[in-house]
């Protein structure tokens, strides 16, 4: 998910031009919307020549663009990856449809704990099947910030690194970059401060600000998807992010023959986890093709292909023999029990929520 | 409309004033009568055809999409499809009831977010203007004055950026100006500084961005204009004893003034909304209502209060520009 994109120009470059209309016999023509970089290389080309139906395949790279397609009407996509909190409002807005499950019987392969956690998002597990989930951690470059430390002990696998002023003061220099998101930064700020994750008291954002306030000087940039680049690049030697576009930095660096290592962290304090799941928009000219493609997803050789591309964890145990161990047995990407235990499952904010976070965070940003 | 052409006046009389002879005569002048007025007919109304275009334009993609706007701006946030409360609608079908919400407006106002947000565009956009006024005159001024042969290419030159998508170009200058960049670098190189400068992610990457960018818009307008200034004025004026940087102050200066104003208007108004610039170079301190405007849509998803952001930007902007063109026409009416 969010992977590295150039990207205005993928949200915008997308043209749409589907005819609608439900018929008995549906055409044979599938369009999937989906996040850039999110599937195996063969995937859809596979899909194809099994199901003989034809896939117009677009791209985004942030669920704002999405959710603004889609509530635009008529986005004409009949297959989506909205990310779970996303997916909750989705859900209560009527804007994607129940799927019938006895025309996925692969839904038998889903996790079944992973797919409760789901519900927090999706009563009942009606509306979407697991697709990929991950965390948002820190990405970090251990060299570049033990030079910066200059010999004092980093305490690398905490928030602490980014929260501390002690140590963001010290790391300003080898650049620290944060997501610009409010619905993504609140949540992991309020479980580091000990508040509820969807805590809607003002005092509590009133802390946060204050917090936020003395580790501001030190960051370089805020943007969700910059830091790919610079972690990279080694313009950043920490940034928070989501765990995927970590790791195509880290691969991106290796190619790159970089005299230094990216790596992603699950900070011991917790974090938030998030699922991308595939769901039908209410008004997808293709509900039927939309659940076949769903079904031939969930295959565990398919879905076991595709985490083995794009390095982030499946719900779908049987798909082991499908992913190449250095991935499955990557606690940062398919994380101990223990860990487990620490990731929270973020809920859908209401308006006003979203404002009092959205303000909040313009406040941080602007330093006003 | 109503205007006659002199040549058809001319012609007119003639056709009229025939004595009336044979029938078939007759018969062949009424319709060479038709014909004439068909054709007459048939010029004003692709006249009127090639007038309407540009109304019909404004209508669809501009005025259209305005009344769409305004009506969601009073309109308030719900959650589902569309993600905002219709302003008609049949209560119990019975009776129409329109509901109007003015909160947005009022809300717009509350906030000092929103008018801090205006006035640091103003300010970007003010400074930026002046900045590429003040690089833009020069080249426009060299373009115009240099010899035919070499004028085309230095115009090519200017447009040739255009060739480049604007965002790869934008991006170059993250290239250039970041702590580990081209620019720093050479600086390093050289010994002029030790430490990087900060170049990027300030008030500064972003009044070089918009600046890079607009040149053209400010550069052909002068250049059209001052392209066009009659030489024999300076003369004149070198031959009343005039200094050239007097001749250029006291002639070129004010004659310009039109290029200036619409090579001015033609960077202020896009640099007021800009958004993607100062997205990828400007830093966090950057407020700009572009960047507020995106987050109302995105973040909050509040399309209402979206609306009414962008249509106080509007009315903000368009009503000192129509102030600003009233009187340049009401002083060049005085002068004449």
């Amino acid at each position: 998910m969010r992977q590295f994109t150039r990207s205005l120009i993928a949200g915008t470059a997308m043209a749409v031009a589907m005819a609608g209309g439900a018929v008995a016999q549906e055409e044979k023509v599938l369009n999937v919307y989906n996040w850039s970089d999110y599937i195996a290389e063969d995937t859809i080309a596979n899909f194809e020549k099994e199901t003989g139906i034809k896939v117009n395949y677009d791209v985004y790279d942030s669920n704002e663009m999405l959710e603004a397609k889609l509530l635009a009407g008529n986005s004409g996509y009949d297959v989506i990856v909205p990310t779970s909190t996303f997916l909750a409002r989705f859900v209560q807005g009527d804007i994607v449809q129940p799927l019938d499950k006895s025309k996925i019987p692969n839904w038998k392969h889903l996790d079944e704990d992973l797919m409760k956690g789901l519900q927090a998002n999706d009563p009942g597990n009606e509306h979407a099947a697991i697709y990929q989930w991950g965390t948002n951690g820190l990405g970090v470059i251990p060299e570049k910030i033990d030079a910066a430390m200059a010999g004092e002990e980093a305490p690398m696998n905490s928030w602490d690194l980014l929260f501390k002023p002690e140590y963001a003061s010290k790391l300003a220099d080898c650049g620290i970059y944060v997501l610009d998101s409010p619905s993504e930064i609140f949540p992991i700020t309020m479980a580091y401060l000990g508040h509820p994750h969807n805590t809607d008291d003002p005092a509590h954002y009133q802390e946060a600000e204050e917090l936020w306030m003395e580790i501001r000087p030190y960051i370089k940039k805020f943007h969700s998807s910059e830091y790919i680049n610079a972690l990279a690049n080694g313009d950043a030697c920490l940034a928070m992010g989501f765990s995927g576009d970590v790791f195509q930095a880290k691969f991106r660096a290796e190619e790159a023959g970089k005299d230094f290592t990216v790596g992603y962290v699950i900070p011991k304090e917790g974090t938030a986890m998030w699922f991308d799941t595939l769901a039908i928009p209410a008004d997808a000219p293709h509900p039927e093709n939309a659940h076949t493609f769903i079904n031939y997803i969930l295959q565990p050789e398919v879905i076991g292909g595709i985490t083995d591309y794009v390095a982030y964890a499946n719900a779908v145990p049987a798909s082991e023999p499908y992913v190449s161990d250095e991935i499955w047995n990557d606690p940062a990407i398919f994380p101990t029990p223990e860990v487990k235990q620490k990731l929270f499952v973020d809920t859908p904010a209401g308006q006003k929520l979203d404002r009092l976070r959205t303000r909040t965070w313009n406040k941080i940003k602007t330093g006003r | 409309m109503t205007h006659v052409r002199p040549e058809e006046q001319a012609r007119e009389p003639g056709a009229v004033g025939v004595p009336e002879a044979e029938e078939g005569v007759r018969a062949r002048r009424m319709t060479g009568h038709v014909s004439r007025w068909m054709s007459r007919r048939l010029r004003i109304g692709g006249r009127g055809l090639v007038i309407a275009i540009p109304y019909v334009w404004l209508l669809l993609f501009f005025l259209l999409p305005f009344a769409i706007v305004f009506k969601i701006s009073f309109a308030e946030y719900r959650l589902g499809l569309p993600p905002y409360t219709a302003l008609v609608e049949w209560a119990e079908g019975t009776y129409l009831r329109i509901q109007l919400a003015i909160g947005n407006y009022q809300f717009l106002l509350e906030d000092p977010l929103y008018v801090e947000a205006y006035l640091g565009s103003l300010k970007m956009a003010t400074v930026s203007t002046i900045l590429t006024l003040l690089v833009g005159y020069p080249m426009a001024y060299a373009i115009a004055k240099a010899r035919p042969s070499t004028r085309n290419m230095l115009l090519l030159l200017v447009i040739l950026p255009f060739w480049t998508s604007f965002l790869i170009r934008v991006y170059a200058w993250i290239g250039i100006l970041k702590s580990n960049g081209l620019l720093n670098n050479f600086l390093m190189w050289t010994g002029i500084i030790n430490e990087p400068l900060p170049l990027l992610y300030n008030e500064f990457s972003v009044y070089l961005g918009i600046t890079y960018s607009y040149l053209p818009f400010m550069i052909l307008p002068l250049y059209a204009n001052l392209e066009k200034l009659d030489r024999s004025l300076l003369e004149a004026a070198a031959d009343l004893g005039a200094k050239p940087w007097k001749a250029f102050l006291t002639v070129t200066l004010p004659l310009s003034v039109p290029g200036i104003v619409a090579g001015s208007l033609l960077v202020f108004i896009p640099a007021v909304g800009e958004f993607v610039i100062p997205d990828l170079l400007g830093g966090p301190e950057t407020l700009m209502i572009g960047r507020v405007l995106w987050s109302e849509f995105f973040n909050n998803r509040d399309w209402p209060v979206a609306s009414a952001v962008a249509i106080a930007m509007l009315v903000l902007l368009v009503v000192p520009i129509m102030l600003f063109q009233h009187y340049q026409a009401r002083d060049a009416k005085k002068e004449s």
